[in-house]
């Protein structure tokens, strides 16, 4: 604001007038939405972290630090050992991030030529495109878990196709393996690596490659060092989400996997699906899993930050 | 331009078309120009005529279909722009919006191999040339649009390239911007002795600046001249009514007296035409006459006794000039300018009988 105007109009910011009054009033639903929707269940699930296990299911008001004791510490089988570190858990968590992470590197460098390819066609063709992208979708995450479970399968098509060709004598074992996993997590949410990216790249203006090129770049330093500086805020945010959803998915884990490839959205449902569950421990794992991706957030955050200071 | 030097740019009989045969769409048909060293040459037109098209062309972004393109006597359209040494300032700039100003206009040295030193060090020079020396350190985003520019300009001058490609710079400026910036450029183009070729399709803009301008239509080659040369001798119709004002009005050739034909307007009023010749008695053509090359008297007070006359329909006050509308007896309507500083023009009153004047040789007669 100029200063001659400030006496009559003194506001210092221009949204102020919607934190007061009328406006605080107009907002509510935003408020409830997110107080019911968001704020309420995690605060459920911190607290029933704290709580004592009911054995049929559900808790007992009973204050406790049992449930982060167990995931952390192991006390022997009537807890009454000295504690030693439990690796159980640590190593669900650390076989979680590497999956989720892997899932993300292969869908970046899947996703980011296909987003790329999708928005340098014409407008007519790119709207096709993303409709072949998002048609999946309309379909259901269990059933598309299923199907990819058929097609690999020692009997499936895969195999059969590749023992009618002479390429295997015998069927490759798939199902069961990191791999399958991996093949799951990359399947389910390639999409959200694709449509950020192509949202970024549908934005950015090819003059600047043009340029760059005039400027007596060969087409690979122009890609490292224009267009993906330009377009990397979509990328993140395609990374981010799909590396998150991957931290916590249970079904691929589940479906195409077997015991060895058990991830942390598998052990959190668990606990929680039937009566043989552990209420406190699945939420204590809820909390420490969500605290592991507000980290992440957190770094993605700073550096948003730190960039657009940098544009200041 | 002296023999002894090549020319900086030979575009010898260029041919652009786009898409394959049933739909295909020339571009450029048959463009030739030459383009001697250290000139400010312009391609002007309207949108579409293919000015833009011929300078991607030069810069490497569009393939040429026929013909050929030299660099001071060398063939470079086989070459990939990164490979040209030619460089250009985009129309809406396309700085890079993750870089300072200062890794902009460093960008192209850098790729040329120059040491981070030393490019820095020629980026700053070019800063300091277009006053942009203590912003060097700021994003593009945060600068204006004059100041964009001139990192733009910084950017393609950086590598000290053999021809500078201008691709309409100005358009995106206000109007007092784009006033003040026609005369550094001007300046910096003087200074530093490298070719520009300079794309605008406004006339007034190119008239300023160019040593020499082609004036281009429909993907031809109108005229190459200097800015004189294509205001007063256009060569056709198109010519004439792009650049400036101008009457055009259509005629026979009554006689012909030297290089000048004479011909009818008006009503059956004789007036003597130069012409780029190759006419003969009969034909019809077309008349320009600048506005600002006619005046109006009194009838009957001229003393050269001109027989063309007609009524003042309209006044139209354009600060610096007065533009008056006229019938002339056949219904055709003229334009006159009229500067305001003498009053002549507003000692008429709108249906007033008036008689029209034609500077010596201001008619020019156009084929087609």
């Amino acid at each position: 604001m100029s200063a001659p105007i400030a006496p009559l109009n003194a506001k210092k910011n221009p949204n102020a007038g919607v934190f007061d009054g009328i406006g605080l009033w107009l907002l509510s639903p935003s408020w409830i939405v997110i107080g019911v929707f968001l704020l309420l269940p995690v605060f459920m699930m911190l607290i029933f972290s704290f709580l004592t296990k009911e054995f049929r299911g559900g808790v007992i008001w009973e204050p406790t630090l049992a449930a982060y004791d167990q995931f952390l510490f192991d006390r022997g089988l009537f807890g009454d050992e000295p504690p030693t570190i439990e690796w159980t858990y640590i190593t669900i968590f650390a076989r979680s991030i590497w999956q989720a992470a892997l899932a993300t590197l292969f869908c970046l460098i899947i996703g980011f030529p296909t987003a790329y390819y999708i928005a340098t066609r014409s407008a007519r063709s790119r709207s096709v495109w993303l409709f072949l992208i998002t048609i999946p979708y309309w379909v259901n995450l269990l059933i598309r878990t299923v199907s990819m479970k058929f097609l690999i399968r020692d009997t499936g098509p895969l195999n059969q196709f590749l023992m009618s060709t002479g390429v295997i004598d015998s069927p490759i074992h798939i199902v069961n393996t990191n791999f399958a996993v991996q093949l799951g997590l990359f399947y389910s949410y390639l999409p959200f690596m694709v449509l950020p990216i192509y949202a970024a790249v549908e934005r950015y203006n090819f003059a600047l490659s043009e340029a760059a090129w005039d400027l007596y770049a060969d087409r690979w330093t122009t890609l490292r060092k224009i267009l993906i500086p330009v377009v990397k805020p979509g990328i993140i945010a395609g990374c981010i989400l799909v590396f998150v959803p991957s931290l916590g998915a249970f079904l691929a884990p589940d479906l195409l996997g077997g015991a060895k490839t058990f991830m942390i959205g598998s052990l959190i449902e668990e606990q929680f699906k039937g009566n043989a569950g552990n209420w406190p421990f699945g939420a204590a794992a809820s909390m420490i899993l969500l605290s592991m991706v507000l980290i992440v957030l957190m770094f993605y955050a700073r550096q948003q930050t730190r960039a657009q200071a940098g544009a200041r | 331009m002296t023999d002894s030097s090549p020319l900086a740019l030979e575009v010898s009989h260029a041919v652009k078309i786009y898409g394959a045969l049933p739909n295909a769409v020339k571009a450029l048909n048959d463009v030739s120009i030459d383009v001697a060293n250290n000139e400010f040459f312009t391609l002007l037109g309207p949108s579409g005529c293919g000015k833009t098209t011929l300078l991607r062309m030069i810069a490497g972004f569009e393939t040429i279909t026929e013909g050929s393109i030299r660099l001071f006597g060398e063939n470079i359209e086989n070459l990939p722009a990164n490979k040209r040494p030619v460089n250009t300032v985009f129309q809406q700039y396309a700085l890079f919006p993750h870089m300072t100003v200062l890794q902009n206009v460093a960008f192209g040295l850098t790729m040329l191999g120059k040491s981070d030193r030393e490019a820095n060090g020629i980026a700053t020079r070019m800063l300091d040339m277009v006053q942009l020396g203590e912003f060097s350190n700021r994003k593009p985003t945060q600068l204006s649009g004059g100041q964009q520019q001139r990192v733009a300009l910084a950017r393609a001058l950086a590598p000290s390239p053999k021809l500078l490609l201008l691709d309409e710079p100005l358009s995106a400026l206000d109007l007092k911007l784009r006033h003040a910036m026609r005369v550094e450029l001007k300046q910096i183009q003087e200074e530093l002795g490298i070719t520009f070729i300079f794309v605008t399709h406004d006339q007034e803009e190119a008239l300023t600046m160019s040593d020499r301008i082609a004036v281009m239509s429909n993907g031809e080659l109108q005229q190459i001249g200097t800015g004189r040369e294509i205001y007063e001798e256009p060569k056709n119709k198109f010519v004439a009514d792009f650049i400036g004002e101008t009457n055009l009005l259509t005629t026979q050739v009554e006689s012909i007296q030297g290089a000048n034909a004479v011909c009818v307007v008006g009503n059956h009023t004789p007036l003597e035409c130069a012409s780029a010749g190759g006419i003969s008695i009969g034909d019809t053509g077309i008349i320009s006459i600048r506005p600002e090359r006619i005046t109006l008297t009194k009838p009957g007070s001229d003393a050269t006794g001109s027989n063309l006359t007609g009524t003042v329909k309209r006044f139209i006050y354009l600060g610096t000039d007065t533009q008056c509308m006229v019938e002339l007896d056949d219904g055709t309507e003229i334009h006159v300018r009229v500067q305001n500083a003498h009053d002549s023009a507003t000692d008429f009153d709108v249906g007033e009988r008036a008689s029209i004047k034609i500077d010596q040789g201001a008619a020019r007669l156009l084929v087609n």
